[in-house]
């Protein structure tokens, strides 16, 4: 309110659309009539993606191995005893062989999953550093604090990579051999380990801290690799390209998981004979055991999976579309029956009026 | 000296008017008073400054921040973002800070602009020049440097610059014209009176000479009371002590009119002047919609709290197996370990009360506020409320009651001016019984009218004669009329004849058609000059001197003039109400009289009777010895006052009557059926007498021909006890009611009982008055029942603050419905204030109950529009409103709750940052804005015309528990859905053609997409009016946050320390079956919805929604089956004037709209007969209510 006098004799009004709320306007109705066809259309199309979605989830082929080690699930459990309450556990190495007795038709990717594992807790999930990830110089001696207590090493270095999802990278590794014929040699699969993180990952945002000398190792000179780590992060491997911060295993492990369970990609098999798929014949994967899950009361699985345009094996969204579908189907007819219904009535009712 | 003082402060504190000590002594341009006088205590008092704004420059933000941090929601947001600040929490403080920080700066900025806009108005009031007078020269100064005390000359055309003590006039009589129309917005010129003992001061040399002392009262805010006296020391010690009223005060705020300039003396400056002091109220008035909104807060609050708790206790259950708290690959710091139990506990509840914190949501106090102050705008917009004719608009004073427009059930209406056009015709006189029609009189020639009037007395007789004359003399004497004379300052050049071309002034339009059918007699009244009155009795000039004037009150319902003819004799003039006249008549033809008024009252006339009486000199010194003791009085004045008139005013001789007609407004008939047929209650609570008060409430449809009435008066009291009275009507009401229950509820069907109650003042006091037995709350509950049960209350002979105690009684019981009382006069402002909401109207009475409403209309039809348009309009919206912001943040928040169950308790995050920040402030924060400032379900031309629609909304419907728990219900489904659908889609097992897998991020920002996408389509699907900027804003809105995202996603943001969303997005986007799920999801989710809607639609249609059936229907059958060129060329929603009634009200018939009805294939039936009522669908009432039980 302002100490002038209130405005006496207002002006006329605008005398637009807007003003008198007057606008034009599209006025739809969800009546019946409209939704009808509307839910008859929209269960067709849906049962008949969900066909389309269910079956070619059904074409994918998936071979699982549980090598966490229990006793008596097979010879990994010497490994899982081995180990037990040793730390850091002493290499050991077991075996799962199988036989295909057709193609496993490819390409084939081979997964690692580990349940119970808990990449999504919160403390976890921050104790990262992405600026020492992305190669800066100033973080890589400077970790920020979220990685404690894997920020300094025990000597006060600062750890290179820092924090918790580094420290407990995944260090199991798997070897794929085949036989042809019964009782012939087995063959090593060649296993392509490049092209299993996000291209963006390992190109822009993981980028190793430029080259001391042209040598990596004295770039990370000043730090310490995680108390878990037997080497440091530059000699992860012998490929200048896939070592340090912008190695694939490591880029993969640090996209932290959604759920306890989960799977990452640790190999593609698409080279020479095996680029169609695996080939009938007896299989063996020999497994190097380093990880220790039974502590927390996890499993290791390795999967052998096909992969079609819609990923990996999963049942779940042809048979959503399916059921949504039906019922869409389903209440349509429910709101016809009740359309004519008590339309009769309705006219009834007037009829008696 | 010393004994003086002493004396003094005994004086002060023992005797009875000098213990008086709430008053103020002002001494007249400084000056001490002469030694020996009586010393007063020197108060200090502020100066002139008028200070409306609130903030300064320095204090605008601590003094905006505190005020704002007052409002429980921010300070809780406040909270929660210090408790990000302090611990360890899953959000980062920019989560809640940003929003709050939008929220307040937005609230700041438009508090700050509207006080920047005060200060300009406060500078240009207390910058403006004003003229002193300092050691007898006229200096200028700045207005706010005025001190009280302080002499002051205002010239002609200029505002009083602080509250005046008039001490003297460039005019001889020491009078003064002014006007108040930015006080109460009353036009008219007032005269004021400078005190008689200064009133020779009139040079500035002059004025600087007097010596005097003012004895006021402190300031109140009563404009048009006031209580002082002056002290005027003379030249030889001995003073002269003079009254002071109203009329010698001259208030800041009005003009000074046809008065060259005038000297005062400043009593009242700065904050205390009565401008100051009457703009400081505001509405306090919460609306019904905003208690539920707390309501709903307070639940969602509870819901937040037993969240945290709950995980807690699950993070500590889960956690008491040491590997899952403390796994290998996870360790704690050395600190963490350390930390006490209960501190870790208490620290992880408000870590999940962080991140649960966005249920409440933040922005809606600063939505629904911008909502209300937009909205409020389409009101004054609105061109059919604006009144060509005074060039009136609707005016808003508050929004905060905007959607209470739409759940008014009971309308308490003023008659005079409010349903009546307080435009007063004067219809005819009754003289001793004769009755005289100016119509039928020639100019000057009193003849009796001849036919149709029945003659009482036919021979007047000699004494009839000059009874005649004397009733026509006081008319024309007795009254407050001002003569209107623009072209001349004082007076004398106008000659009498052309006074016929006076105007008549008066704050009551009965005594200008008075005076001005009177004058159609032959009585002329001219002027008022040097307090004589003159008259033009036919040709000569009669002057009567006015001694004294018993002004009008609305308790004693009469005033009186006590005059001194040329003659010498002195008369006593009183005229007023029959039933304060009456008592106080001992001579004159009473029951003539009485018949005749009664006659008059019934055919909806307001009377007045007339009395006179002689006095001789002995008894006029009486009462002005009187009136003098209680005109000085200081304490209590006001009843001192009215004991005196109450002496004076008594053994009268009736002259006569009067009727004056008041002519309906237009429309008012309509707009009261079409509240009654909206399902509300309308009374008439009106001073006048019963009789005419019932027939304009026969006149305005309130009752009907069929409508049985039941009186409860003081006539039917005199005969039965009230305790009887009252059971008797209730056994009558209740009888009817029993049998007829559901008719009842649509109130409006034509064969039913029909019930009206006339109640007056006297028998509501009664019922009022608590008893001793404490046995009051007993009738009250009677009385209730009663009203309850009457389609239409007629309360007559109110006094105001009646007024307002019906109101109370109504608003206070156990229904607690939502009361609107609507006046045009002083008398309504306390009902006004006291209802939900007050509407003002915009009338002749002054501007008075504009001022203090929450909204003004120019006209009473307006109503109309006001409630059942805007008001249905504002409620939709703002229930929807409320009710989609809960929903849209248990959506936003629940997912984020299951996935605690998933991360082993950890408090992480569902959604990155920027998502949690932005979800409520930019992603969904327009659409729902824009929504409840355009939505309309069905057109403004539907709702007029179907008033029965408001009962669809009426009862707070849109906002009962039950919708409230349908939304919330909704929301956690669609949570559910969201959270689980993706949790299936993740669930061991890769979603890319290229066999990479997604992480937690890609996860949180599927369940995000699908969230928004849902959420934003609810609102599609709720929204019934797309103009293009709907379109625009809901279709931005999601294209805003693709495009956000892919940006978010897109870059290496240099100045976040984490990359996590770096490409999630668009990776996400690179998978088809996250295509897939993104439809179903949202499919799913909208689906219960969508079949809630369709199937209610089918089954259960409310009224509403068969309207809207039929715009349809129109619009697909009519202009095929029938050329009415009419339908096609109306837009939507607005149908053809002519024809929509009928087929409306055939279609409630039919029952089922797309089914023509056979006649409209041919020619138009005629609809029904006028003035015949429109049957009423009987199905309404129970449509109504199966459609709320949904």
């Amino acid at each position: 309110m302002t100490w002038s006098a209130t405005a006496r004799g207002a002006h006329q009004p605008d005398n637009t659309a807007f003003t008198q709320q007057r606008l034009p306007a599209w006025q739809p109705l969800l009546s019946a009539g409209i939704a009808l066809p509307l839910f008859f259309c929209a269960g067709l199309a849906f049962i008949g993606l969900g066909l389309g979605l269910y079956y070619s989830s059904n074409g994918i082929k998936e071979l699982e191995y549980d090598y966490t080690g229990n006793p008596g699930t097979g010879n990994c459990s010497v490994c899982a005893q081995a180990g037990q309450g040793r730390a850091p556990p002493p290499s050991c190495s077991c075996a799962w062989c199988f036989a295909l007795p057709e193609l496993f038709q490819g390409p084939v990717y081979l997964y690692y999953e580990l349940s119970n594992f808990y990449q999504n807790n919160r403390r976890y999930g921050v104790s990262r550093d992405d600026a020492q990830l992305s190669g800066l110089p100033s973080a890589l001696h400077h970790p920020v604090n979220e990685c404690a207590p894997y920020q300094l090493s025990a000597a006060g270095l600062p750890i290179a990579p820092c924090g918790a999802i580094a420290n407990s990278l995944f260090n199991d590794s798997f070897s794929l051999w085949h036989q042809r014929q019964p009782g012939g040699p087995y063959v090593e699969v060649p296993l392509d380990r490049t092209g299993i993180a996000w291209w963006t990952d390992y190109h822009v945002k993981f980028r190793n801290p430029p080259l001391v000398n042209g040598s990596l190792a004295l770039a990370f000179q000043g730090t310490a690799p995680p108390p878990n780590w037997p080497r440091p992060v530059y000699d992860l491997s012998s490929d200048p390209n896939n070592t340090g911060f912008i190695n694939q295993d490591f880029v993969v492990w640090m996209r932290t998981a959604a759920l306890p369970t989960f799977r990452k990609l640790y190999a593609r098999i698409r080279q020479g004979n095996y680029s169609a798929g695996l080939p009938r014949g007896a299989y063996c994967v020999n497994i190097i055991y380093n990880y220790p899950v039974r502590a927390f009361g996890g499993h290791k699985r390795l999967i052998f999976s096909s992969i079609s345009w819609m990923g990996g094996k999963n049942p779940f969204l042809g048979i959503a579309y399916l059921v949504v579908g039906s019922l869409c189907i389903l209440t349509g007819f429910v709101m016809l029956v009740v359309y004519i219904r008590y339309q009769d009535q309705n006219d009834e009712d007037e009829d008696e009026q | 000296m010393d004994c003086s003082l002493v004396r003094t402060l005994v004086r002060r504190y023992c005797a009875g008017e000098e213990n008086w000590v709430d008053n103020r002594t002002i001494y007249v341009g400084h000056k001490e008073p002469p030694p020996g006088a009586e010393a007063y205590i020197l108060q200090k008092y502020p100066d002139n400054r008028i200070v409306s704004s609130k903030y300064t420059f320095w204090n605008f933000i601590p003094k905006n921040l505190f005020e704002q941090f007052r409002r429980i929601a921010n300070f809780y947001f406040l909270i929660i973002f210090l408790v990000q600040l302090i611990i360890d929490t899953p959000t980062s403080p920019v989560t809640s800070g940003l929003p709050l920080f939008f929220v307040i700066t937005v609230t700041a900025v438009k508090q700050g602009y509207e006080d920047w806009l005060r200060h300009k108005a406060d500078n240009a009031m207390n910058q403006c020049p004003v003229h002193f007078i300092q050691h007898g020269k006229l200096v200028r100064k700045q207005s706010r440097k005025l001190r009280v005390g302080d002499i002051v000359m205002v010239k002609e055309d200029d505002t009083f610059p602080c509250d005046l003590i008039f001490l003297s006039s460039s005019r001889g009589d020491g009078t003064c014209h002014v006007t108040t129309a930015s006080l109460d917005g009353e036009s008219s010129h007032k005269t004021h009176y400078a005190v008689q003992d200064t009133k020779g001061f009139h040079t500035e040399e002059d004025i600087d000479r007097l010596h005097a002392t003012i004895e006021c009262e402190q300031p109140q805010p009563d404009l048009y009371k006031f209580v002082g006296r002056i002290k005027v020391y003379h030249e030889q010690n001995d003073s002269v002590v003079r009254p002071l009223g109203s009329e010698n005060l001259l208030l800041r705020g009005a003009t000074l009119k046809n008065t060259e300039k005038i000297f005062g003396v400043a009593i009242y400056t700065g904050m205390e002047t009565k401008m100051a002091l009457n703009y400081q109220s505001t509405s306090q008035k919460r609306s019904a919609v905003e208690k539920s909104m707390n309501a709903f807060l307070i639940v969602y609050l509870c819901i937040l709290i037993s969240k945290a708790l709950i995980n807690t206790v699950l993070k500590y259950v889960w956690q008491s197996e040491p590997f899952r708290d403390e796994p290998w690959y996870n360790q704690k710091t050395e600190s963490e370990r350390q930390r006490n139990l209960f501190l870790r506990a208490f620290t992880d509840f408000l870590a999940f009360m962080v991140l649960f914190n966005y249920i409440i949501p933040v922005s809606m106090y600063v939505t629904v506020e911008l909502q209300k102050f937009l909205g409020s705008y389409f009101i004054t917009w609105d061109e059919e409320m604006f009144d060509e004719e005074s060039g009136e608009g609707p005016v808003v004073n508050t929004s905060d009651l905007n959607e209470e427009l739409g759940q008014v059930e009971y309308v308490f209406t003023d008659k005079t001016g409010t349903l009546t056009e307080n435009n007063m015709e004067f219809k005819e006189c009754c003289i001793e019984g004769q009755v005289y029609v100016p119509h039928a009189i020639c100019n000057g020639q009193v003849l009796p009218e001849a036919s149709g009037i029945d003659m009482i007395d036919s021979s007047p007789g000699v004494s009839g004669r000059e009874r005649e004359e004397l009733f026509f003399r006081a008319i024309c004497l007795c009254h407050t009329i001002q003569v209107k004379d623009d072209d001349d300052v004082d007076g004398p050049r106008k000659s009498p004849d052309s006074a016929k071309s006076c105007v008549y002034i008066s704050s009551s339009p009965d005594e200008v058609a008075l005076v001005e059918g009177v004058q159609r007699l032959g009585f002329t009244y001219l002027r008022l000059k040097d307090n004589y009155m003159e008259i033009l009795n036919r040709d000569t000039v009669e002057r009567f001197e006015l001694l004294e004037i018993l002004s009008f009150d609305s308790v004693r319902r009469r005033m009186s003039v006590i005059v001194k003819s040329a003659t010498g004799e002195i008369y006593l003039f009183c005229k007023g109400a029959d039933s304060s006249v009456f008592p106080r008549v001992i001579e004159g033809k009473v029951d003539q009289i009485r018949d005749r008024v009664e006659h008059n009252a019934v055919e909806g006339l307001r009377t007045l009777c007339v009395a006179y009486k002689r006095l001789v000199q002995e008894e006029y010194e009486a009462i002005c010895t009187l009136l003098q003791a209680a005109k000085l009085a200081l304490q209590d004045r006001e009843k001192k006052l009215a004991e005196a008139y109450e002496q004076i005013e008594k053994d009268l001789i009736l002259l006569g009557a009067t009727a004056v007609e008041d002519r309906l407004q237009e429309k008012a008939a309509d707009t009261i059926e079409a509240l009654q047929k909206a399902g509300i209650k309308v009374w008439v609570l009106t001073g006048d007498k019963m009789e005419t008060a019932a027939a304009t409430c026969y006149a305005c449809k309130l009752f009907r021909r069929n409508t049985q009435l039941l009186e409860l008066t003081t006539k039917k009291l005199e005969e039965q006890s009230l305790h009887d009275v009252l059971f008797e009507l209730s056994k009558t009401v209740l009888r009817c009611h029993g049998s007829l229950t559901r008719d009842n509820f649509s109130g409006l069907s034509t064969d039913m009982h029909d019930y009206g109650l006339i109640i007056d003042g006297a028998a509501l006091s009664l019922i009022m008055k608590p008893q001793e037995d404490g046995s009051s709350s007993n009738y009250r509950e009677l009385f209730l029942e009663i009203c309850r049960n009457c389609s239409a209350v007629l309360c007559c002979r109110m006094a105001p603050l009646q007024k307002a105690q019906i109101v109370k009684l109504i608003k206070l019981s156990k229904e607690h419905p939502i009361t609107l009382a609507i006046g045009d006069g002083a008398n309504d402002v306390s009902m006004i204030l006291e209802a939900h909401v007050g509407i003002g109207v915009i009338g002749k009475e002054g501007r008075q109950a504009a001022r203090n409403s929450d909204y003004a209309i120019p006209k009473f039809k307006h109503l109309k529009k006001m409630l059942l348009v805007h008001g249905h309009f504002y409620y939709i919206r703002i229930s929807e409103l409320v009710q989609y912001f809960f929903y849209k943040n248990v959506c936003f928040i629940f997912p984020q709750f299951l996935y605690q169950f998933f991360c082993g308790f950890s408090q992480q995050t569902l959604y990155d940052t920027a998502y949690l920040t932005l979800y409520n402030i930019s992603f969904t924060s327009l659409p729902i804005l824009l929504y409840s400032l355009m939505e309309q379900h069905v057109g403004a031309e539907a709702l007029k015309r179907e008033p029965s629609l408001y009962r669809d909304v009426a009862k707070n419907a849109l906002l009962r528990w039950r919708v409230f728990i349908y939304w919330t219900l909704l929301g956690v489904f669609d949570a559910l859905v969201f959270f689980f659908g993706a949790y299936f889609m993740f669930e061991n097992t890769t979603v890319t053609s290229n066999g990479q897998v997604f992480g937690n991020w890609t996860f949180g920002t599927l369940v995000f997409t699908v969230m928004m996408f849902t959420v934003t389509l609810k609102l599609a699907l709720d929204t019934h009016y797309w103009t293009w900027i709907n379109h625009f804003v809901l279709w931005g809105s999601l294209l805003f946050y693709v495009v956000f995202s892919l940006l978010w996603g897109g870059i290496v943001w240099p100045f976040l320390n984490y990359q996590r969303m770096y490409y999630v997005f668009i990776q996400m986007l690179s998978s088809g079956p996250a295509w897939l799920a993104i439809v179903l999801l949202i499919t799913v989710s909208l689906l219960p919805d969508v079949l809630k809607k369709v199937l209610c639609r089918q089954l259960w249609p409310s009224a509403t929604e068969r309207v809207q059936n039929m715009c349809v229907w129109r619009q697909d059958h009519l202009p095929e089956l029938t050329p009415l060129p009419l339908c096609r060329a109306q837009p939507l929603g607005h149908w053809p004037g002519s024809h929509s009634n009928l087929v409306t009200l055939t279609c409630w018939e039919s029952r089922e709209c797309s089914v023509p009805p056979p006649w409209l294939l041919s020619p138009m039936p005629s609809p029904s007969q006028p003035g015949t009522q429109l049957p009423w669908p009987e199905g309404a009432g129970r449509w109504t209510l199966t459609s709320s039980s949904l």
